[in-house]
């Protein structure tokens, strides 16, 4: 089926627009956090858009336009019905209308963050909603998560695992973390942060940052042909 | 709407299987039609107030849904297709019977969403032709009577369609909010009385309006209460 | 008891005298459908006899003229009785480029056994005003309601405006949480007056329309909770 011209939308290979970056993982690991974290990082070099995933409330979306890292405006909230799985997985539709209104209003734009609601280990995003994904763990949550694996673990392209700074006192042995995440991942990047010593999550920020200039040299080339 | 025996089914009843499908990738997962709000003021608590709660919704809004949906359905198979203003007017038509704002947004929000995603499974002039005449969404049942047509269905499937999601987005969110036993909501679903409902239609101005007055009420209060886990 | 089929159509129309202001031009009474003027611009309907009965079939056509308004309101309630067959209330009403009509009769009360169909059409020309409030009444005190199905068609411009159709005494509908849930009477009220944002209290609800108009809708324990509530939100809409 070839693509319909008078609506780019409708053709999912990316040409012409933003790059689409999931954050999921479990609940309280930190993905609102570090969205706000890369909006601080990024904004000042890239056209950025948020939506926000929130499962009861608009709890997520209110705490970004707070935090003031960036125009409240770019922020969408999308309602998942008690299933923040199925919005990011099965039933995209609310999210893609989300996305494609941001770039609509503001676009073009360099980066869209969909921030999932939080869910479970299971819950990872379709390739038809983001281009890349980030899953965020925390150490909190017990030095054998990431042995344990599962779709966000596992094939995540990039793992993040937070709260670091909590690892002495809950007893998580980092080193544990980073070799079980190597193994499961087949050398997937993973990285190990403290969003909350960190508030621009750098290291994270600087991988999103390649992946962002390397989808831009993609996509321009042959959109241009 | 089956062949007679030894005759293969009738054209269209694949069209309606997808479209009536919860599992659709269109959005509607997160809309309850009003159950959530009557879950949270106590209206409905057990299946028996579900099935009247499902029972009038069907009466009401599920008539009116059914009525423009074969109306769109059979206006987008119209040999010449439906004139691009007559979107407009059927559009018109549809909030008009529609008083509640809430309503009308979670209705188009839907729409919208369904005629995206119908253009990617059943490409059609006609989807193409209402998503340009109603860009901010036409209403789901409009959406999803011309989404039938592409989809090969018959205007009579288009209003079966519209009848059953009707109500049936109601039904999951009440499974989920309240924990009601799924077999014993399958039940009430499966006695619904779904043919009442649907009636062969002409006269665009003169199609059913039933009102739901709770309905609207539910609607209004629903974006008004700040923890709510569904759309509308 | 037997009685004869009443068949009545009764008319109001209004026009301009030489000063400008509103008169009553036409005003026929077709009992048991009767007018009385009972101010400039303002007629009451007096019921002259029970009714209307089943079988009865009413019809009452209202015209304002441009530049004209008209108030109508009714002395009681009208109580709908059965009989032979169906009773039927027909309004036809237009309104003229910068007429007004202000209609607020009291309510429909639908006795036991009742069955009975109103049907309304209101045309409104570009530039007209409308107040337009209707209340149905399920059954007398303590009493079941007969079966009533209303429908109100209005449009302006020519492009519809609202279309409701109401229906008691239908399995289906009735105690239903979707439709009227615990309530015993239910009313709403038409105005042509835009309003931005929707607003919800206890049983009732100000609506704006998405073509030029308000809807306040309202579900009441009784009738004079029901007119209450019509009130708090028809003065939600600033005229």
């Amino acid at each position: 089926m070839s693509a319909n011209h008078d609506d780019h939308h409708d053709a999912p290979d990316g040409h012409g627009r933003a790059l689409r970056l999931g954050i999921g993982g479990p609940v309280g690991s930190g993905k609102t956090a570090l969205t706000a974290a890369l909006c601080r990082s990024l904004g000042p070099s890239l056209r950025l858009g948020v939506v926000t995933n929130d499962i009861y409330t608009t709890e997520d979306a209110d705490f970004l336009r707070r935090a003031g890292v960036i125009d409240p405006e770019r922020i969408m909230a999308v309602q998942t019905g008690c299933c923040p799985h199925t919005a990011i997985r099965d039933d995209i539709a609310a999210n893609i209308d989300a996305v494609e209104t941001l770039e609509e209003r503001f676009g073009p734009l360099d980066l869209v963050i969909v921030e999932s609601g939080g869910d479970n280990l299971t819950a990872t995003f379709s390739r038809g909603l983001a281009d890349r994904q980030i899953f965020v763990l925390d150490v909190s949550g017990g030095d054998k998560v990431p042995r344990k694996g599962g779709p966000g673990v596992t094939s995540a392209d990039l793992l993040v695992v937070n709260k670091t700074d909590l690892a002495p006192m809950v007893g998580a042995d980092l080193t544990v973390m980073s070799r079980d995440a190597a193994a499961v991942r087949e050398g997937k990047p993973v990285l190990f942060t403290s969003i909350r010593e960190d508030k621009g999550a750098h290291s994270v920020a600087e991988w999103v940052s390649g992946v962002v200039e390397s989808w831009r040299h993609q996509h321009s080339h042959s959109h241009l042909s | 709407m089956n062949g007679a025996p030894g005759q293969p089914p009738t054209p269209g009843l694949a069209g309606l299987l997808l479209l009536a499908d919860s599992r659709l990738p269109a959005g509607g997962h997160a809309h309850s039609g009003g159950a959530e709000e009557a879950c949270r003021v106590g209206a409905i608590s057990g299946p028996e107030d579900l099935a009247r709660f499902l029972r009038g919704r069907l009466a009401t809004a599920g008539r009116v849904a059914a009525a423009l949906a074969w109306s769109a359905c059979a206006g987008a198979g119209e040999s010449t297709g439906a004139a691009e203003s007559a979107w407009r007017l059927l559009d018109a038509e549809a909030d008009a019977r529609i008083a509640s704002p809430a309503q009308r947004l979670a209705s188009r929000t839907q729409g919208r969403l369904l005629v995206r995603t119908a253009k990617r499974i059943w490409p059609s002039p006609a989807l193409a032709t209402l998503a340009r005449e109603v860009p901010d969404g036409a209403h789901h049942p409009i959406a999803l009577g011309v989404a039938a047509q592409a989809a090969g269905c018959t205007p009579e499937q288009a209003a079966m369609a519209a009848a059953y999601t009707s109500v049936t987005g109601a039904a999951t969110a009440a499974v989920r909010l309240l924990g009601l036993d799924p077999v014993t909501v399958h039940r009430v679903l499966a006695d619904l009385p779904y043919d009442s409902v649907i009636a062969e239609q002409h006269d665009w101005s003169a199609l059913p309006a039933h009102a739901a007055p709770a309905l609207d009420l539910l609607a209004e209060q629903h974006l008004r209460t700040e923890v709510r886990l569904f759309v509308s | 008891m037997t009685k004869a089929l009443v068949r009545a159509r009764a008319i109001l129309r209004t026009g301009l005298d030489d000063r400008g202001r509103t008169r009553i031009e036409t005003m026929r009474s077709d009992p048991p459908i009767t007018l009385r003027q009972t101010g400039p611009g303002e007629v009451h309907l007096v019921s002259t006899g029970a009714g209307p009965l089943g079988g009865d079939r009413l019809r009452l056509d209202v015209e304002v003229a441009e530049g004209t308004s008209l108030t109508v309101r009714s002395i009681a309630s009208t109580l709908v009785l059965p009989g032979t067959g169906a009773s039927l209330m027909e309004i036809h009403v237009y309104v003229a480029s910068g007429g007004s009509l202000v209609f607020a009769p009291e309510p429909t009360v639908l006795a036991a056994g009742c069955d009975h169909r109103m049907t309304t059409a209101v045309t409104l020309a570009p530039d007209a005003s409308l107040f337009w409030r209707e209340e149905i009444v399920f059954g007398r005190h303590g009493e079941r309601p007969g079966r009533c199905h209303s429908r109100f068609d209005a449009t302006a411009g020519g492009r519809p405006l609202l279309r409701q159709e109401l229906v008691v005494g239908d399995p289906d509908s009735d105690g239903s949480p979707a439709v009227f849930g615990t309530a015993r009477c239910v009313g709403s009220t038409l105005i042509t007056t835009e309003c931005k944002e929707a607003e919800v209290a206890e049983g009732v609800a100000v609506l704006p329309l998405a073509g030029p108009g308000t809807l306040v809708s309202a579900l009441a324990a009784d009738a004079v909770e029901l007119r209450n509530r019509l009130s708090w939100g028809e003065s939600r809409v600033s005229v």
